[in-house]
């Protein structure tokens, strides 16, 4: 009786892991802050990016703020393949960098092992 | 807390763990038992182990699964398991393997991080060369000032062993130049009056002054720091495919967990310890990091050292593609020839070499011609001082004449020839030159042809070596120049040129690319200037040319010597690099398919299985096996210039 229960929890443990890892969530989106033309927005690391996406005007000077809570070592770099940027990120502290919005379009970042992503969308 | 301060909490922790374990197989047992157990791996598990947990938790919520999901979720079963174990059956808690595992992955962790940083050190060591401060020219004095106060247009004076602020041209002085750190050059390089200089190089013998052109973030230095920078932070495109694989990695491992635990436990009917340990032992060894870290380790190496020998690898991109390169395609005019017309052969019907340079440099000396130039050089090369002439006058469309010590001297195309009586051997010897497709020059003292000089813009010392060494590793070698043919072949023919397509227009160049690029993967070798729609057309634009704007923005690869051999050595060792990447994604992926079954307990009827022990060793292994492949990369053996450094040291 014991394996039966066990073998349904297993199965619902598993649909449980698939529906959560890969069923379609809504993604923690965000805007930046536009102050006298100048665009700034924070990212908090955190078991990933928060905003993951970050939605940026075009052509405005903009700067990003990170600050990582996360103490994985996997999180301490954060990169930027089509800017060029590759990040340390020390823990708890706000590293902050500008960013080109000449060209409009989807960027993604992720970690420095490419495990945790992040998108910019500058229009 | 720092990853090595949990690491050294963790080897606290785990040192009386382990001697426990020792000695109850000796019989011996410490006293306190299992809460001695439960202390020692309660301290690992709660400092050394639990941020693994936070940013799991921290991480699931935002649907993403990393390394710290397994590690984390791995070490807590076994943790609250023991605990449990402690009441009910005191001698079958796992605290020990709680404590082992968590300070070996913190271990693997920490030696990552060392490797990494040496790794990516590049660019803080290309602008840690940079010198700190300069004498500048302020008010009539050289007074010092930091590198920040420097602006364009300031005087500057070099001393012997100093280094160079900024990028420059001397304005005053003669010096040997250091540039190896920039340009990889090994040689010094003589510097005098209008030579330009280049910012962090070290100035060697003299004492000379420059004008300031390019400061900040405009000197080459800067630009190469920035160029390794950016291909250091971007992504091979084959990336992308490992991407997807680790995105659904971690999941697919915790399915992989559960499913072990329920056939055991379930199917096979062990108890729900064993199940457990064989479950926990998967989610232990399976290691997503090394999958994550294969490329851009191998990238960052191999950019890294390329830098160091003045190539630049613009992205990743680049070096994927260097890698299915078969033709390479050369811009004759500078790129394999010197791209200066120079005297190739002085044939002597009556006087010495020296004479004969010193009335035909006379003649030429007030011209401006690039031929003239070319016997100029060669004069002053040879510390020849060339004639006084007088009566200077020009023979139409033939030379010009003046007279030399008393007697008439003139210089001229082959067509003087015919206002002298001349034999056929003379003749025959003009068309031995033009057919090596060299101009031929007379030079006449005395009513008499003293000389034939054949001039052409020959070939780079290292051009020949190469070509060779290109076709060695299989590459298909093409010239393509706007030249004549007759030239054109020559010069291939001289270098060893697989094929040659002259008379292109320099509008038709990209689309003669493109025309190659049916055949197969093409990298096109220009000096940028006027290339830079072929260098973008081609799939592999290698730039040649002293580190220019315009080089570095069309080319893929820059090469900042004009070297030849650099094109070989750069398409070695970007194809090393991508196949280090591969090597490494192989290798990552390899061990977990071997892995994660073992862990499983899918070979125990063969007596294989892991306690979680050994898979925490195995997953630190794997993630350091990976950096230390890459770091490798730094050590291969790579094709060297030994034709040009031969010249220089007996020059």
């Amino acid at each position: 009786m014991i394996k039966i229960i066990v073998l349904i929890v297993a199965i619902l443990l598993i649909a449980f892991i698939i529906w959560w890892f890969f069923g379609k969530h809504a993604e923690n989106a965000g805007t930046a802050t536009i102050v006298d033309n100048k665009q700034h927005a924070n990212i908090i690391v955190n078991g990933g990016y928060n905003p993951t996406v970050l939605t940026l005007k075009a052509g405005i000077p903009t700067t990003i703020t990170f600050n990582r809570k996360d103490p994985s070592t996997c999180l301490e770099k954060v990169v930027f393949p089509d800017f060029g940027i590759n990040q340390e990120l020390p823990q708890n502290k706000d590293v902050t960098f500008t960013i080109d919005t000449s060209k409009t379009g989807e960027f993604n970042y992720a970690c420095g092992m490419n495990m945790f992503h992040g998108k910019l969308i500058i229009k | 807390m720092s990853v090595t301060k949990r690491f050294i909490i963790g080897v606290i922790g785990s040192v009386p763990l382990l001697l426990n374990m020792i000695l109850s197989m000796a019989g011996i047992s410490l006293p306190g038992g299992a809460w001695l157990l439960f202390f020692f791996g309660s301290l690992v598990y709660w400092l050394a182990g639990l941020p693994f947990l936070q940013t799991a938790i921290a991480s699931f919520k935002n649907h993403q699964a990393n390394m710290d999901t397994l590690v984390g979720l791995g070490t807590t079963i076994a943790y609250f398991y023991s605990i449990y174990a402690m009441f009910t059956a005191p001698k079958g808690t796992y605290f020990e393997s709680v404590a082992v595992v968590i300070t070996l992955i913190l271990l693997g962790s920490v030696f990552e991080e060392r490797m990494k940083t040496q790794a990516s050190g590049a660019v803080e060591k290309l602008m840690d060369l940079q010198a700190k401060n300069a004498e500048v020219l302020r008010d009539g004095t050289f007074i010092m000032l930091p590198l920040e106060k420097i602006t364009v247009g300031d005087i500057i004076r070099v001393k012997p062993g100093e280094k160079v602020a900024v990028d420059g041209v001397i304005k005053d002085g003669t010096s040997t130049l250091d540039e190896s750190m920039v340009t990889g050059e090994s040689m010094p390089v003589k510097k005098t009056v209008g030579d330009s200089v280049i910012g962090a190089t070290v100035n060697t013998t003299g004492t000379f002054t420059f004008t300031a052109t390019n400061i900040g973030n405009d000197t080459l230095l800067a630009h190469i720091a920035e160029m390794v920078r950016e291909a250091q932070a971007s992504r091979a495109p084959i990336q992308k495919t490992v991407d997807t694989i680790s995105n659904i990695f971690v999941p697919v491992v915790l399915i992989t967990a559960i499913v072990t635990f329920a056939v055991w436990y379930v199917f096979i009917g062990t108890s729900a310890v064993t199940a457990l340990v064989f479950s926990v032992s998967v989610m232990i060894i399976a290691c997503p990091c090394a999958l994550g870290i294969a490329t851009p380790t191998a990238l960052m190496v191999g950019t890294g050292r390329a830098a160091k020998l003045g190539i630049l690898i613009k992205n990743g991109e680049i070096l994927e593609a260097t890698h299915s390169i078969k033709t390479v395609v050369f811009d004759k005019t500078g790129t394999i020839t010197v791209g200066k017309p120079q005297i190739t052969d002085i044939i002597s019907l009556q006087a010495t070499e020296n004479e004969i340079l010193r009335i035909a440099a006379g003649l030429e000396s007030s011209s401006e011609h690039p031929l003239a130039q070319a016997i100029l050089n060669a004069a002053k090369e040879k510390n020849i001082t060339a004639a006084e002439v007088s009566n200077f006058a020009a023979i139409s469309g033939k030379g010009v004449q003046a007279m030399i010590d008393g007697q008439e001297a003139f210089i001229g195309n082959e067509k003087l020839a015919n206002d002298f009586k001349t034999d056929n051997s003379l003749h025959e010897k003009i068309v031995k030159l033009q057919n090596e497709a060299k101009t031929v020059i007379l030079v006449g003292y005395a009513k008499q042809i003293i000389a034939l000089i054949g001039i052409q813009d020959a070939p780079k010392p290292s051009s020949k070596q190469a070509i060779s060494a290109l076709k060695k590793i299989g590459m298909q070698t093409v010239m393509l120049t706007g030249d004549n043919k007759l030239v054109a072949q020559a010069i291939a023919k001289d270098v060893g040129i697989d094929e040659v397509i002259a008379e292109v227009l320099p509008g038709d160049k990209a689309a003669t690319i493109k025309k190659l690029q049916k055949r197969n993967p093409v990298a096109f070798v220009g000096d940028g200037i006027n290339d830079a729609p072929a260098l973008t057309t081609a799939n592999v634009g290698i730039a040649m040319g002293s580190g220019t704007d315009i080089a570095i923005e069309s080319g893929g690869i820059v090469l900042v010597k004009n070297d030849l051999m650099d094109v070989v050595t750069s398409l070695v060792l970007a194809k090393k690099t991508y196949d280090r990447i591969l090597l490494n994604l192989f290798w990552a992926f390899i061990y977990n398919v071997i892995g994660i079954p073992i862990a499983a307990g899918l070979f125990t009827t063969l007596g294989l299985t892991l306690s979680p022990e050994i898979a925490g060793l195995a997953m630190a292994l794997s993630s350091i096996t990976v950096v230390l492949s890459s770091l490798l990369l730094n050590s291969t053996k790579l094709p060297t210039n030994t034709a040009s450094n031969k010249k220089v040291a007996t020059a």
